[in-house]
């Protein structure tokens, strides 16, 4: 294979030899690491084309509008009596506001890859297909589709469900299947992340190339991927999520032409395109390289935990000890000075090999020296510490993990003093190196999140890795046909982003660039656009029902300021999308409120809170119909009903001389472009599904609509 | 190709010497190195990694899987003296925060 070295991995030179540090390198052999190691992920030059000149312009003009008209709103015109809904709309204001800095920022850098380089000859790729409990037949016309790839290859059906019927399907037709192994029994099985971070280890493919169970690729998908791959600082290339089973007129949105499409280019401008969990080719080097780095991170915080455990443990022995034990007092004594000792160096940055290996050896001499014990209640905590040695040997479920409670049972547990002794051996070497060695303490596929993409894809860019977006539809998959599988799926996805901003926040990720910290945000912010909506709903409403108006005047100093900044908005979603409907995405942006809404709440309960997260796999079979689900999409029809009330009741007041015309003209305008969002949620309500009969678009043209970087655009996972 | 020279130096320290690229294809060899010295009595282990112009991720899984098995032979694994290459990879997956490398491998069991 084509591996290029000369740029990553630099032959060394010989450095200084006076200047050694702790670490037993050289510091100038250090800065030169640093210094290649700072190299890593910086986005690379980008041509600028008459397009891009253009898009920048209007970013300009429109971050300079909207900055100018919400400083004028926070500045001057709260209606600061009617606080609590003057104060609501300028924060939602605000909100939408950086909504815009964000998707101007994104497209700054909009990276137009054209023809993929070609794909060098001889590379090795694993081809996986992840199911759960999808339709045999569905499966395996993809895995049938994968084998066809044209490009030399090995094709796997990654069955989580473990069904016999599957193996022999499609070991009949020459595709291999790959199962959990042994090692997963009883273990927590992290859904599909868990399900690749498997065939990781039973595969050895330098590439793997990952599809969902509907997304049936086409021949020349490795061909035109696998050329990226040449840079070898290449971890990811992504390609569009592209649904056949999808009307023109789009009435779910599943469609997300602007995700796959501007926004991921302009993501990958920056270096931060995102892995979208199907339709992409990803080095196993950089996946194997977050595995290894989150091992050393799991134990260093393993350790940690289990010195302070230990710390407790030996306190309580000391604190237990019987008058005829009292010999025994100065090995604790010196014991919990080293485990002290070991905490104080692995505050002060000391190798934490380095230091459980000094700690266990006191550990054996301090033991040694102990022979005349209690036997009887060495035995009992003998029992015990078999337990805690399972620790060891479990392979998700590090002390890392390990909650707090379960250690102040250890710590608390009348042990005896020898045993007290032994539980502190066992609980450092239960987290030291006890996990490694077996592969599967590795871990690459990030288990933090129900999406398991996002968080990978993070982890691999502030390991440096680079990542591409090619605009090239390669796999045509299927959508959800009903309104309860498309709202389960976009709570599945909201779900999945709120717990990596809660868990791994890319503001904090001091190995990202910042621009790349800001693309992951932006993502998460647009997530957050459900309170903006019921602002921008009661805000209306309030004005048409009672007369409160949030804003001092509406006059026009707010018309020159506003109505220029939601032009340049406006078109600048036009020049971006160069064609791509935005309509329908923006409509679901807002529409789906009660969706995002209740991603956040659910994911700080879960993540915050410890609450379980009512997690559900999207069902790929369409559902039983039966009739409009009105249920479902509850609290978009009361907000609708409550609109239309507050024009009958605007134009009442207006009628009777209750209201001014401007404030009211502006405010029912303002009603009906709501009501104009919310009409999609009849239609999605009304859809029977997809009739096949009815216009199948050409696979190859990017139709119907997606979001303008907002929530509903994200066709991932 | 990466060879391994294998060596017991005076003070009964095993130091292995890989030669070349360390990677998915040689980190069993090296495993295999590891493990026999430690079964002919050897459990202390410097891996020298002076000679090794490349190592990835299952290369380091290798050097964790070896030091695994000296410690459970009551020794340790001891890395020395990386090149630029491989102290990059080290940082990258900051696997140098808790596998500390040395300087030479005779100085390595020193401290």
């Amino acid at each position: 294979m084509a591996r290029r070295e000369g740029g990553r991995h630099a032959q060394p030179s010989p450095g200084p030899a006076d200047d050694r540090d702790a670490a037993g390198v050289s510091r100038d052999q250090q800065r030169r690491v640093a210094a290649l190691v700072a190299e890593r992920g910086r986005p690379e030059r980008l041509p600028l084309t008459r397009r891009l000149l253009l898009i920048r312009i209007i970013v300009i003009l429109t971050a300079l509008l909207g900055i100018n008209y919400v400083a004028w709103r926070w500045l001057f015109s709260v209606n600061w009596p009617y606080w609590w809904i003057a104060v609501p709309l300028v924060i939602a204001e605000t909100y939408s506001l950086i909504d815009s800095l964000l998707f101007g920022m994104t497209v700054w850098r909009l990276r137009e890859r054209g023809e993929p380089p070609p794909a060098p000859e001889g590379l090795t790729v694993d081809v996986f297909i992840t199911t759960y409990n999808e339709p045999i037949e569905l499966v395996m016309t993809t895995a049938r589709a994968a084998k066809a790839i044209r490009y030399p290859h090995r094709t796997w059906v990654l069955d989580d469900g473990n069904r016999p019927e599957m193996r022999a399907a499609a070991e009949a037709e020459g595709i291999g299947v790959i199962n959990r192994s042994a090692d997963w029994v009883g273990m927590p099985r992290h859904a599909k992340a868990g399900n690749l971070n498997n065939a990781l280890l039973a595969t050895d493919g330098e590439f793997l190339m990952i599809l969902d169970a509907d997304q049936i690729p086409t021949p020349e998908i490795l061909d035109r991927t696998l050329g990226y791959f040449t840079d070898e600082q290449m971890g990811l290339v992504q390609t569009p999520q592209y649904f056949v089973n999808v009307p023109d007129h789009d009435p779910l949105g599943s469609q997300a032409p602007l995700f796959y499409g501007p926004i991921q280019q302009g993501k990958d401008g920056w270096n931060a395109a995102f892995f979208c969990g199907s339709n992409a080719v990803i080095r196993r080097e950089a996946l194997m390289q977050i595995g290894v780095s989150r091992y050393a991170h799991d134990i260093e915080v393993g350790v940690g935990k289990a010195l302070r455990t230990a710390g407790a443990v030996l306190e309580e022995a000391r604190a237990a000890l019987t008058p005829e034990d009292q010999h025994l007092a100065p090995a604790l004594d010196a014991l919990e000075y080293d485990v002290k000792k070991a905490r104080r160096e692995l505050a002060r940055g000391v190798a934490l090999f380095d230091v459980t290996y000094r700690f266990q050896r006191r550990v054996d001499d301090v033991h040694r020296q102990l022979v005349a014990a209690d036997v009887q209640a060495l035995q009992e905590d003998l029992a015990f510490i078999r337990q805690l040695e399972a620790v060891a040997e479990d392979p998700t479920d590090s002390l890392a993990d390990v909650s707090e409670s379960a250690l102040d049972t250890i710590a608390h547990r009348a042990w005896s003093p020898l045993g007290a002794i032994d539980a502190v051996r066992a609980l450092v070497d239960a987290v030291d190196v006890g996990r490694a060695g077996e592969a599967q303490p590795i871990m690459p596929m990030a288990t933090i999140s129900v999406t398991e993409d996002m968080a990978t894809c993070m982890r691999m860019h502030g390991l440096g890795w680079r990542s591409a977006y090619h605009d090239e539809v390669l796999a045509h998959g299927l959508a959800p046909e009903d309104l309860q599988t498309m709202l389960t799926q976009r709570l599945r996805w909201a779900q999945g982003t709120m717990q990596v901003l809660l868990r791994e926040n890319p503001l904090t990720q001091s190995r990202l660039r910042w621009p790349q910290r800001l693309m992951y945000f932006a993502t998460m912010w647009s997530y957050l656009s459900g309170f903006a909506a019921l602002v921008y709903l009661a805000a209306p409403i309030t004005y048409l029902m009672i007369g409160v108006l949030p804003v001092q005047a509406i006059s026009t100093d707010f018309f020159v300021r506003l109505i220029p900044f939601l032009i340049v908005n406006q078109l600048l979603f036009f020049v971006v999308a160069d064609g791509r409907p935005t309509w329908r995405g923006q409509q679901y942006s807002l529409a789906l409120f009660p969706t995002w809404i209740a991603s956040v709440t659910s994911a700080f309960g879960n993540v915050v809170l410890g609450r379980d997260l009512d997690f559900a796999v999207t069902p790929k079979t369409k559902q039983a119909d039966t009739g409009p689900r009105w249920d479902l999409v509850r609290p978009q029809l009361i907000a609708m009903g409550l609109l239309v009330l507050a024009l009958v009741v605007g134009s009442i007041r207006i009628a009777v001389g209750q209201a001014g015309p401007l404030g009211t003209i502006f405010n029912m305008v303002w009603v009906v472009f709501d009501l104009a969002i919310f009409s999609v949620i009849i239609r999605a309500a009304r859809y029977k599904g997809f009739e096949p009969a009815s216009a199948a678009p050409d696979p190859h043209e990017p139709v119907a609509a997606g979001a303008a970087g907002g929530p509903a655009s994200r066709g991932a996972a | 190709m990466t060879e391994f020279a294998v060596r017991i130096d005076g003070r009964g320290v095993g130091v292995v010497t890989p030669q070349g690229r360390l990677t998915m294809v040689s980190a069993r060899s090296l495993r295999t190195a590891v493990e026999e010295l430690v079964a002919g009595g050897a459990p202390k282990v410097v891996v020298d990694l002076s000679e090794t112009t490349f190592l990835d991720s299952s290369g380091l899984g290798a050097l964790i899987a070896g030091l695994k098995t000296c410690r459970q032979a009551g020794g340790d694994l001891r890395i020395a003296s990386p090149t630029d290459a491989v102290l990059a990879v080290l940082q990258l997956t900051n696997l140098d925060k808790v596998l500390r490398p040395r300087e030479s491998a005779e100085t390595a069991f020193d401290v």
